[in-house]
């Protein structure tokens, strides 16, 4: 008989990101079909009350908490500790969190002083009696693996924008408290570099990934570069239509070159085998050649459009659903016009 | 008394990401389809961390770089032949399968094992880097549990950057959420430094250091231990590759009016 741990940590203001009651709902729904499972709730933060009590309905027997300036920041020496203390307090056997880069960074390693295991960008929880399958992608995407564990504590990390958001009653949630025994700590976080709000084109909950690839900086027809002309229809589409702007590696890598690039682009923005791999309902790929290393960050990219001057291009092998042959430069600035 | 970093970079090899993969089940349990014929690199994400080393020892004296790779024998040889032409380091190699289907905790184990063997490594000066994840297993487990083995409680994931402060401490920026790094400041060695892309473009080939590094790669490549790598408790009920092909509609000859309108009404559909 499982024990299931459900731990999130909490926002800055006190709530829970939407990441989180995503992995809430997952851990839910195991609990639903595992036979005989128990639910336990662990959450961490500077104070996690207004949290706890947002999620007063999730029918958790126990709610914990680790809560102080401590845990204020995402660090791993002391989130490490607090997860540890979580799984040991509950005596969990399975362990679901949301894969939040302040998760991610210290599941496996809480796995080891628990004595168990742990696997990051889990896409999929399902149970069969008491028997507990999850699913995680190898090889950066390419293959899907589904796969059970005896070792126990099992920990979990659920990647974001895949399960639906738990949407149950608030109310008043009694919080135990946990001990924490904290190592001596030789890291503070200082702060953040975020890029400003109009700077700002990585956007995980945009409906449309919008693509750039190396062809927007190349000698077109006329012998030329028109990186500014890209710059202004690559800036102009993603303003009126609030994308998230993926790029290419060939694109970012110029600009390590030294080469006339985009400004705005950086190694964030790379989609693809050593980039990213984002999750919406659309994108379309302009100037792109549609290399392999490239597609198999489209993996969680449902409808796949592209635009390239090539019709023997890679997209055009089965990976997108349409390929517009065109110039790039003379659609979007149409594009643009019409929206 | 010195103040230079012991940098160990763990890495392992992949298939070079051009090939097609294909999963198959045999007596020995899963592996890719002719595994041993396939092109292989160093594992990409790791390489930055190799290179980003390479580039802090360079400003920081008197510390030294090693490569720890857990890897059929053979392809960390072939792999070798051109990393060793990068930046400078000392290879300590363990001969083992390296394919993604094996456990990370048992990687990390055998890793944690050969680091601990280093002569003349000093663990309050280390800086464990590697990868923030495989691009064969993917797991983003092995590099914290080998920081957990060696006793290691600093560690960051998704490192873009590290910028040694007058002071000595560390200035390190992970990546997090929505394109933002959250920038941290450790005081001292020893950490763990998961790397993601950095800053650094690949060196060029460089044939001095390709044949400095060759005079102990060889050697250490003799002495390889034999390390059987598993997948612990792993039960694998299937591994497939998508099976999702998709019918590409090629819009050709297509006045770009045209294009551009069905393109707006897609988007908005
Ligand atoms: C170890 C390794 C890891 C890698 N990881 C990644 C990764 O994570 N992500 C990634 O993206 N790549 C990755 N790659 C590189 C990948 O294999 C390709 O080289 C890369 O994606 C190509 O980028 P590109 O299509 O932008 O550039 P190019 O191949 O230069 O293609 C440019 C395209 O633009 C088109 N074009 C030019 N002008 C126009 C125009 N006016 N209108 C329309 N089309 C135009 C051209 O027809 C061409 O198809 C990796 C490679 C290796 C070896």
């Amino acid at each position: 008989m499982e024990t299931i741990l459900y731990i999130a940590t909490v926002e800055k203001d006190g709530s829970l990101a939407k990441g989180a009651l995503e992995a809430l709902y997952a851990a839910l729904e195991l609990k639903s079909t595992l036979s005989g499972a128990k639910f336990v709730a662990g959450l961490i933060g500077t104070d996690v009350q207004a949290a706890a009590n947002s999620i007063a309905g999730c029918g958790a027997e126990k709610m914990l908490g680790v809560s102080g300036s401590d845990y204020s920041q995402a660090r791993y020496s002391s989130d490490a500790a607090a997860v540890t203390a979580f799984a040991q307090a509950a005596q969990a056997t399975v362990v679901i969190a949301p894969g939040t880069s302040r998760l991610n960074r210290v599941l496996p390693g809480a796995s080891h002083r628990l004595g168990g295991v742990a696997d990051l960008h889990i896409t999929s929880l399902s149970a069969d009696g008491s028997d507990l399958t999850v699913v995680h992608w190898h090889y950066r995407q390419r293959m899907k693996a589904e796969y059970q564990r005896k070792n126990r504590p099992w920990l979990l990390a659920i990647d974001p924008g895949i399960y639906p958001v738990w949407s149950g009653a608030a109310g008043t949630a009694s919080v135990e408290m946990v001990d924490v025994a904290l190592p001596a700590v030789r890291t503070q976080v200082t702060g953040f570099h975020t890029p400003s709000a109009d700077e700002q084109t990585i956007r995980p909950e945009a409906d449309l990934l919008f693509v750039a690839g190396a062809g927007w900086t190349k000698k077109q027809a006329d012998g030329q570069t028109h990186t500014a002309d890209a710059e202004r229809y690559i800036l102009g589409f993603l303003k009126a239509t609030q994308a998230s702007l993926g790029s290419s590696k060939s694109l970012v890598d110029l600009g390590g070159e030294g080469q006339d690039v985009l400004g705005f682009l950086t190694h964030l923005n790379q989609i693809g085998q050593t980039g990213a791999t984002p999750r919406h309902p659309k994108g379309l790929s302009t100037c792109c050649h549609g290399e392999e290393p490239h597609v198999v960050g489209w993996r969680f990219v449902n409808e796949r459009r592209a635009i390239n001057l090539n019709a023997n291009c890679g997209w055009a092998h089965g990976k997108a659903d349409v390929l517009y042959v065109a110039d790039a430069f003379e659609v979007m600035k149409k594009v643009i016009e019409l929206l | 008394m010195s103040t230079g970093f012991h940098i160990v970079v763990c890495a392992g090899i992949v298939p070079d990401p051009l090939q097609t993969l294909e999963p198959v089940s045999g007596p020995q349990g899963w592996a890719l389809k002719n595994e041993m014929m396939l092109p292989a690199c160093l594992d990409p994400w790791a390489s930055h961390a190799l290179f980003e080393a390479a580039n802090l020892a360079k400003n920081v004296s008197d510390s030294k770089v090693w490569l720890v790779t857990l890897g059929p024998k053979a392809k960390v040889q072939q792999v070798m032949m051109t990393m060793a032409q990068k930046v400078p380091f000392e290879l300590v190699a363990l001969d083992g399968a390296a394919n993604g289907f094996t456990d990370a905790a048992e990687t990390a184990a055998a890793l944690a094992n050969a680091i601990e063997g280093i002569a003349g490594l000093d663990k309050s000066r280390l800086l464990l880097f590697g990868g923030w994840e495989s691009a064969s297993r993917g797991a983003g487990a092995t590099l914290q549990i080998v920081g957990e083995r060696l006793g290691i409680t600093e560690q960051f994931q998704g490192v873009d950057q590290i910028t040694i402060k007058d002071n000595g401490a560390m200035e390190i920026l992970e990546r997090v959420e929505g394109g933002s790094h959250q920038v941290s400041e450790c005081s001292s060695a020893p950490a763990v430094l998961g790397w993601a892309t950095g800053n650094l473009p690949e060196p060029p080939n460089n044939s001095q250091i390709g044949m400095q590094n060759m005079r102990l790669i060889m050697p250490a490549l003799q002495k390889a231990p034999a390390t059987k790598i598993g997948t612990a408790d792993i039960a694998y009920k299937g591994i497939e590759l998508p099976k999702q092909q998709r019918n590409t509609r090629i819009v050709k000859d297509v006045p770009v009016e045209e294009i551009a309108r069905e393109i707006v009404d897609w988007l908005r559909g």
